[in-house]
């Protein structure tokens, strides 16, 4: 039999060596108690759970369905159930070429999520129509709803859409609690028609 | 079944041939109607004038010995240097028993896109003319439900007339020379 070459000293596995632990934010405690900023708390608890909708309509999909399986796992980051339902979705994810008969229904879509919501344009079709500028392809869904992330490729890679989804979750984190009543997202509201 | 035995003489067998097609449509219809007969691939092609396309696809699908009766594809080309029947609209037919294919034109003009429908005859064409009518603006007249299938209801053009561009006209931020246009 062959010797084997590799991996001939197995190291032994450790719990603390592959789960990441959240950091916890900053805190005031005491006695049986502890406080820290309601935001804070809140976005930490949403990034880490966000249930995707995945809006895949091409090529792109295919890629999502490779991130969502084992070997690349978006399901660590907390994504694990994927919904199709926008009422119970937080995070839309475009995934794919939207002709222009298509927009009103990715319209419709984006209207029935509830606040908060973020919007993910994966692939350069979602993006800005890709290669396919031609008259029945939508150049770009940001010119029907408002896109937090595009992530760049044709397809990209599921390291690529993770490090989307990473970036929409330093978006959650961080957002303010009032950010979705204030005025400036009221304008950028209107500027797409949405009340 | 006794007609797949020897393979190497199909069609001796069974007798239909491009020929044999070519002979049968002329003696029905004249000499004179059917014009630019070729062959593509062995793919048999014609041409014939738009009022008798409706009499030629009923006599390939109901003559026994040609029994055309599956319909493929409709579909429409344009040729703008062809000056007075610009838009040829292309009919597919297969005979599925003898696997035969065969391909006919019929030409119309660009201002006046009017050519029977044949959706009497075969269903598939429904959708097929519409997609057609979709792309090329041609009417076909007496379809049931002639509106448009795979583009934007609302758009007032036919996209793939060659006078239009293929690219989208609303984007500004393409550059013009870096693109290609």
């Amino acid at each position: 039999m062959r010797p084997v070459r590799f991996n001939i000293h197995p190291k032994e596995a450790k719990l603390t060596d592959s789960i990441m632990v959240a950091e916890a934010p900053e805190m005031y405690s005491g006695e049986g108690f502890m406080t820290a900023k309601f935001d804070k708390v809140i976005g930490l608890a949403r990034k880490n759970s966000i249930w995707p909708l995945p809006f895949a309509t091409s090529c792109c999909g295919i890629e999502f369905m490779a991130t969502m399986g084992s070997h690349y796992d978006l399901a660590r980051f907390g994504s694990e159930r994927v919904g199709f339902s926008p009422r119970q979705c937080d995070l839309l994810m475009v995934m794919g070429t939207i002709a222009k008969k298509m927009g009103p229904v990715l319209r419709q879509v984006y209207l029935q999520m509830a606040e908060p919501r973020w919007v993910i344009a994966v692939g350069a079709c979602a993006s800005s129509g890709g290669i396919f500028d031609t008259y029945s392809v939508l150049q770009g869904i940001d010119q029907v709803i408002p896109v937090d992330v595009y992530v760049p490729g044709c397809p990209p890679r599921p390291e690529a859409i993770i490090d989307g989804v990473m970036r929409i979750q330093d978006l959650v984190h961080n957002e303010s609690l009032r950010r979705r009543g204030s005025e400036k997202y009221k304008e950028l509201m209107n500027s797409y028609g949405i009340e | 079944m006794n007609c797949r035995i020897i393979k190497l003489s199909n069609y001796q067998i069974m007798g239909l041939t491009n020929e044999i097609i070519q002979q049968k449509l002329t003696e029905k219809f004249g000499e004179a109607v059917f014009t630019e007969w070729h062959q593509q691939f062995g793919l048999l092609t014609f041409t014939a004038p738009k009022d008798l396309n409706l009499k030629v696809l009923q006599f390939l699908h109901d003559d026994e010995s040609l029994g055309f009766q599956f319909l493929t594809d409709i579909c429409a080309v344009h040729y703008p240097e062809r000056v007075g029947e610009e838009i040829a609209v292309v009919y597919h037919l297969h005979n599925l028993e003898k696997n035969i294919r065969l391909r006919f034109k019929v030409f119309t003009d660009a201002e006046k896109t009017e050519v029977f429908t044949a959706t009497s005859l075969y269903s598939s064409a429904n959708w097929m003319e519409r997609e057609t009518y979709d792309f090329f603006g041609v009417n076909f007249i007496g379809h049931p439900n002639l509106k448009r299938i795979l583009n934007v209801d609302e758009m007032d053009y036919f996209p793939l007339r060659k006078q239009y561009p293929l690219e989208d006209q609303t984007r500004i931020d393409k550059d013009d020379e870096m693109f290609g246009r």
